[in-house]
């Protein structure tokens, strides 16, 4: 796991500790809810919960596994969910306007594609910085979502859509095959294929691997489609789970991704991290949700608890050195 | 040789022709919308229309101020809207209770102790600033839904409500608070400590530790200043609004970062200026104004706030890079 010049017994000593010194902010902040939550709630270690817990996560892990890609390479997607917004509304308006599924479906993702693509590009090959663009997607996106439905929600969707939440298959939960599939298929590529290791390059160092001659830009405006086309996949999760879709539905998601990407002990620079921490990291975002909503604690402090364990997390993890 | 030598002084030359570049671009801006507007709205030019406009832009400055000086050292400060909510909320609870001064300061306070955070974050939390404000612009939202409890504050003292909706020889108050602001705010940048600190920090971080500047306390005062303008314009709205509710904050970031854009002020920090920034919020203003003259749904507002942002740095980046001859 980590490179150490250390004596092979002195490694066996302290590999336990070295797990639980190197094991990023999520594991710590997981544990800790899962303590508190086993004593405050008798309702959290049900399967019941459980369940609804995962379900809740389906969405953000997906999200969050694109936002990876995105910040392994020294970027940032603030677009992600405002695009799942737009993604909702539009595969939602195509449903009930009576357009085969297979139409919404090839929308939404195409709207996932042309968003990343436009990030990607202003990022990639105009050398613009990320946060600033993704603000104008989102401003852009959020735009176009309102305009599409006036400002009102999509309902009335077919009864087959709510499969995409509801759906069982083999005993598990549609989401969560979703979430699995989407997590094998990132894992194959990011570690499994060139583009995956051009990603690590691109955070690590983009100008050497420009030198070798490779088409960065490419690879590099890849990253901001996938993350595109992720949200897409996830905006029929949530538009099922909560039955129609609204412009907003995806506010403040974004803000969730990046928490669990930074928890799960990616960092913002020099492209150190991975993909296994993120799914730790949606789960703790979630948990902490799903606990504060049984521990009845209002929206509006949820809003500005999840801030505060983020930024504190986030904290941690730079002052013991494991981002910066 | 020769041709070396004579090439060293070019990198100064080809800076001010970046300025002038940011400068001409932004007044054929002004120009061509003001035509447009003319000729397409008769409305648009009245004194009163002209008046609202300035008032608009007033405004849009103020909001945008303290970002500018933040976005001049290469950070960022997303929190500023939710700042500016928190701190109407919680002077617009206190004023409307008669409290006018207390209510005065915990607006201005709010603003410094958000500022103040998000400064040690970013300095000893050593958390990259759009995280960081990013994370403080949900806990002040929090904060102000959870003080609001979702109700509506309303009917402030007509005292009070001259700094937003008062006139001065028929002027309106915000104009001319804006301008005093403005040239403070100048004279600070070129004329101060701190002014050349945020430059120097913004151009090469590195370069400005190594000088022995103490660059921490300087940001985080900067964060701080941000936090304070937040809470000051947080004032000025609701006196001109006449009202207070939690979301009162929430769709003033991105207009306030295509100010900043729009004013020509690097991303990258070190290059830019407060001057550019009231011509950014003067654009900014006419296109609002064009869009409500002109009957656009508020739906488009923010895609075209969004628009403007990208297409603003797309412009500068590429326009700029070719003068500069570089590119970051």
């Amino acid at each position: 796991m980590t490179e150490t010049t250390l004596h092979p017994q002195l490694i066996q000593r302290s590999a336990a500790l070295e797990i639980l010194k190197n094991a990023p902010g999520a594991f710590y902040l997981l544990a800790l809810i899962g303590i508190v939550l086993a004593f405050g709630t008798p309702g959290f270690f049900t399967v019941a919960n459980l369940t609804n817990v995962a379900l809740q996560v389906a969405v953000l892990s997906i999200v969050a596994l694109g936002m990876t890609l995105v910040i392994l390479t020294e970027g940032i997607d603030l677009s992600l969910g405002p695009v799942l917004g737009l993604c909702g509304v539009a595969a939602s308006l195509m449903v009930v306007a009576g357009y085969p599924l297979i139409g919404a479906v090839a929308v939404a993702i195409g709207i996932g594609v042309t968003s990343g693509l436009l990030n990607g590009s202003l990022i990639a090959a105009a050398g613009l910085p990320p946060f600033i663009v993704t603000l104008g997607t989102f401003g852009i996106a959020q735009s176009i979502a309102t305009v599409l439905t006036r400002g009102d929600s999509v309902v009335q969707l077919p009864a087959y859509y709510r499969w995409f939440n509801d759906g069982v298959f083999l005993a598990v939960p549609v989401p969560i095959w979703a979430t699995a599939a989407v997590f094998a298929v990132t894992w194959i590529l990011l570690y499994r294929t060139k583009f995956g290791r051009y990603v690590f390059a691109i955070g690590g160092n983009r100008q050497a691997l420009k030198l070798a001659g490779t088409y960065v830009n490419v690879y590099h405006i890849a990253v901001y489609v996938y993350a595109g086309v992720l949200t897409a996949v996830a905006s029929f999760i949530m538009t099922a789970r909560m039955n129609a879709a609204h412009p907003t539905i995806g506010v403040g998601l974004e803000f969730d991704a990046i928490a669990a990407v930074i928890l799960g002990g990616t960092s913002f620079e020099k492209g150190h991290g991975g993909i296994a921490g993120t799914i730790v990291g949606a789960l703790a975002v979630g948990v902490l949700r799903n606990g504060l909503n049984l521990l009845e604690v209002g929206t509006e402090w949820q809003v500005a608890i999840v801030g505060v364990v983020i930024i504190t997390a986030v904290g941690l993890d730079s002052i013991r050195g494991l981002n910066t | 040789m020769t041709a070396q030598i004579g090439r060293l002084p070019a990198p100064a030359v080809r800076r001010i022709d970046y300025g002038v570049f940011v400068v001409l671009s932004r007044l054929v801006a002004i120009i061509a919308l003001v035509v447009v507007l003319a000729i397409l709205s008769p409305q648009f030019l009245t004194w009163g229309n002209a008046s609202n406009v300035l008032r608009q832009a007033s405004l849009q400055f103020l909001m945008a101020a303290g970002l500018t000086l933040v976005v001049l050292t290469g950070g960022i400060d997303l929190a500023i809207g939710a700042i500016l909510g928190l701190a109407a909320c919680l002077s617009a609870a206190l004023i409307s209770q008669g409290h006018l001064v207390w209510g005065i300061v915990a607006g201005l306070s709010a603003g410094l102790a958000a500022g103040s955070v998000n400064g040690l974050l970013v300095t000893v939390g050593r958390i990259p600033p759009f995280i960081a404000t990013y994370g403080m612009l949900w806990i002040a939202h929090g904060l102000g839904y959870v003080f609001m409890k979702g109700e509506v504050i309303y009917g402030l003292p007509d005292g009070f409500r001259l700094i937003g909706a008062g006139f001065v020889w028929g002027i309106p108050v915000p104009v001319v608070i804006a301008v005093v602001l403005l040239v403070v705010l100048h004279v600070m940048l070129h004329g101060t400590v701190l002014g050349r600190a945020i430059y120097a920090i913004g151009g090469n971080p590195n370069a400005a530790r190594l000088s022995g500047m103490p660059v921490r306390p300087r940001l985080i005062i900067v964060y701080a200043l941000s936090g304070v303008l937040s809470g000051f314009a947080a004032l000025i709205v609701i006196a001109r609004v006449n009202a207070a509710d939690a979301s009162i904050g929430e769709d003033l970031l991105l207009p306030a970062i295509a100010t900043v854009c729009l004013g020509g002020t690097s991303l990258f920090g070190g290059v830019g200026g407060i001057a550019g920034t009231a011509i950014g919020a003067l654009i900014l203003a006419l296109v609002v104004n064009g869009m409500n003259l002109l009957g656009v749904q508020t739906f488009w507002q923010s895609g075209v706030m969004g628009a403007i942002i990208l297409i603003s740095v797309l412009a500068d980046q590429v326009g700029g890079a070719r003068l500069i001859g570089k590119r970051s």
